[in-house]
């Protein structure tokens, strides 16, 4: 295996012990270029089978290089799993557990329990994090009473959802992360009804609820805020949960080579916001210097293109009455002007 | 055959000068007893009746700091189990309890446990499952998820719940496999009965240290737990389970006869009770055992040749060892506290399939009881009796 240069940063690996309550400095992503960046230490290994231009891929290793090596990961059943654990095959280099679809925060739950167990006991030496990787499917539907669980009671984790906004991993079923308008194979656009007839549920103020100490919602495109925000989200004093934007090609119908763009689009076009709440305080990360417009966001994907079209205006205004209410209110609540 | 020291005989002869603690607990606090004396890594806790008790008691001792537990306080049974995965894959001692409805909706992380050779123990209070609603005894929940890979063991008494949850523990991690340990629901969990306990030390030592080799929180040596399998794989991993859920025939004797040596009580796959000229048998498990014994003792005395075949080992299902008991009866009565619906009851199914091999079979007849915790008198077990001895099928239900 070929171990490369590992940048200074890293040594700063947060990994604290779960019983320490102190909340350690989060290191400056702005000294790490591209470069050193992509040269440090990825525990997720490639050879694994998700599509040409998948989103998660590289959410994954983003935040596995913030996590560090002494690192346990549980991931619920969906895309990631299926195409990182093939037996007699694994992508993981750090120890990794799936169990079901629903329970993957209860999983990490027990893990993190029997690390308080067998730490205190003298059992196991190192400081560990840990770490959940679940789709929209796994956190905001079935997976949501085990992930308030965990967050209830406080197991120092870091959830993150790669939000593919559907149930990509059966073939693009609607979830309830699923936007308003989407097609998707259980809300097909038909002559009577155009896709998705239901907004998002609001997973992230969700998570915000259980007054944890770090939320943050965030996409694969900017890699410096995504790595900003799993090292905080390491170093929360208690649990933690990102919502990270992940492009699917296949059932977004988009180009393979797309992810990044369509990702950044979202960002611009402020149908995906990078905000973060610590410590219950809002704080906007990324303000478009002039907002794109959102038909260049939804034109690129299969999934919206019935939206482009004349007689379905309504739910085009519709999408972008709901997209703009929430950004003034995000402004409000991070004490942003317009 | 029945090794010779795994056939019970019961009775009430001195513990050979063993010294044991006597004391009055009802079933569900003598299984809370046994799991404090083995002071577990992790208990995951969510409340149903009638298990309550036994969960209430646990984190009672934990509050007076009787045990060091993480205990894990989750907002449902599935979560239960899965806590439970989630914590015996990191490498810790893992025990937890539940019921009926509880046991329903962990169902599917029952089959990943078992699945992943996982050695959990966990104490079943036996209650029916919905609808109607009913919280009160029978075997119809526990019996349902038989199928799934877990040792299951049943208990009749205060006694044997507490002296199986020990040797369940050392039999699941003997085996690398979850084992149930089951009680009825009210009649033994809810009864205050005197039963003996070991000394704190002595069960602790008899349990032994639990250190195993493959642990999630082994970063040095990462490892990727619950990958999915394609056919070419998953078959041969579902064989190799089904060989070591037999591993039960091989590592039960030799847990309770360790657990023997400590105790003085010895446990069998099967208990016989006055078997050795039994022509007509009632074959049954968990608390009906103890009012049939009462019935048999009666009848006896008026030199009646009955006896009774309790089943302790549920699965793997010991059907060689209870053929060759029932090969010496001339009638047989399968009483189970459960339906299957649409087929044989659970009991009566498995001990038709027993005996099919026998040349000579006893006349075999089921009967179902107790659902929803109908009460069974002795006057209708006695009815059994009369009937078997006169060549008569018993009657389908008892009510």
């Amino acid at each position: 295996m070929n171990i490369r240069k590992i940048p200074a940063v890293t040594a700063n690996n947060v990994q604290n012990s779960p019983i320490d309550n102190s909340v350690q400095k989060t290191p400056k992503t702005t000294e790490l270029s591209i470069k050193e960046f992509s040269d440090m230490e990825s525990n997720f290994a490639p050879g694994h089978g998700s599509c040409s231009g998948c989103g998660f891929p590289m959410i994954v290793r983003t935040v596995l290089k913030a996590a560090g090596k002494n690192t346990i990961a549980a991931v619920a059943t969906g895309c990631l799993e299926v195409t990182s654990t093939q037996y007699p095959r694994s992508a993981w280099k750090i120890p990794c557990i799936h169990s079901l679809f629903e329970n993957s925060a209860a999983t990490i739950s027990g893990a993190e329990s029997a690390y308080r167990a067998l730490k205190r006991k003298g059992k196991v030496k190192e400081n560990l994090n840990f770490v959940v990787f679940a789709g929209d499917g796994g956190t905001y539907d079935i997976g949501l009473q085990s992930l308030s669980g965990m967050l209830e009671r406080g197991h120092k984790v870091v959830f993150v959802c790669y939000d593919n906004g559907a149930y990509q991993n059966t073939g693009n079923q609607r979830s309830s992360g699923t936007p308003y308008s989407a097609h998707t194979t259980t809300t097909p656009v038909g002559k009577a009804i155009k896709g998705n007839m239901l907004f998002r549920k609001d997973i992230v103020r969700i998570a915000a609820a259980h007054n944890i100490p770090y939320v943050a919602q965030a996409a694969v495109h900017n890699w410096q805020d995504l790595f900003e925000k799993a090292k905080k989200a390491f170093s929360a004093n208690g649990p933690a949960f990102l919502n990270v934007f992940s492009p699917c090609q296949l059932n977004w119908g988009t180009p393979t080579d797309m992810a990044i763009d369509i990702s950044k689009l979202a960002v611009n076009s402020n149908f995906w916001p990078l905000f973060e709440i610590e410590n219950g305080k809002y704080k906007l990360n990324y303000k478009p210097s002039s907002t794109a417009p959102l038909e260049e966001f939804l034109k690129q994907q299969k999934r919206f293109r019935h939206l482009l079209l004349p007689e379905n205006k309504q739910y085009l205004e519709n999408l972008r009455k709901k997209v703009n209410e929430e950004w003034d209110k995000l402004l409000k609540q991070c004490n942003e002007g317009a | 055959m029945i090794p010779e020291q795994m056939r019970r005989e019961s009775s009430n002869e001195a513990r050979g000068g063993v010294r044991m603690k006597k004391v009055a607990l009802t079933g569900a606090h003598a299984s809370a007893e046994a799991m404090k004396q083995i002071n577990p890594d992790v208990v995951p806790v969510y409340p149903i009746t009638p298990q309550t008790p036994m969960m209430e008691k646990f984190c009672y001792f934990k509050a007076e700091g009787e045990v060091d537990t993480e205990v894990v306080l989750v907002e449902s049974e599935h979560s239960v189990m899965s806590v439970a995965v989630g914590a015996s894959a990191a490498g810790a001692r893992v025990m937890t309890a539940s019921s009926s409805q509880g046991i329903s909706l962990m169902n599917e992380v029952l089959s990943v446990a078992s699945g992943s050779r996982l050695p959990i123990l966990m104490n079943v209070v036996n209650r029916a499952v919905s609808a109607p609603l009913n919280i009160h005894c029978d075997q119809c929940s526990t019996m349902s998820v038989r199928d799934l890979g877990w040792v299951q063991l049943f208990a009749e008494t205060s006694q044997e719940a507490y002296d199986l949850t020990l040797i369940g523990m050392k039999l699941a991690e003997a085996m690398k496999n979850p084992v149930m340990v089951c009680q009825d629901g009210f009649i033994t969990s809810h009864c205050v009965e005197i039963l003996e306990i070991l000394e704190q030390e002595k069960a602790r030592k008899y349990v032994g240290d639990y250190n195993p080799k493959n642990k999630l929180l082994d970063v040095n040596n990462p490892m990727t737990f619950g990958a999915w399998q394609m056919p070419s794989h998953y078959m041969d991993t579902k064989i190799e389970q089904q060989k070591a859920l037999m591993d039960a025939f091989k590592e039960y004797p030799k847990a309770a006869k360790e657990y023997e040596a400590v105790s003085k009580r010895s446990y069998g796959f099967l208990e016989e009770y006055k078997m050795k000229d039994a022509e007509a048998v009632i074959v049954t498990t968990g608390s009906a055992a103890g009012t049939t014994k009462a019935v048999i003792d009666r009848m006896r005395d008026k030199g009646k040749k009955v006896g009774l075949l309790k089943i302790v080992l549920m699965r793997p299902f010991p059907y060689n060892e209870i053929a060759n008991v029932l090969s010496k009866a001339k009638a047989a009565c399968i009483l189970d506290r459960a339906v299957a619906f649409g087929g044989n009851a659970p009991l009566y199914g498995d001990v038709m399939q027993a005996c099919y091999s026998l040349n000579k079979k006893p006349k075999i007849s089921g009967s179902v009881f107790g659902l929803g915790g109908r009460e069974l008198y002795e006057e209708q077990i006695e009815k059994i009796f009369n009937d078997l001895l006169a060549g008569k099928n018993t009657e389908e239900y008892v009510k």
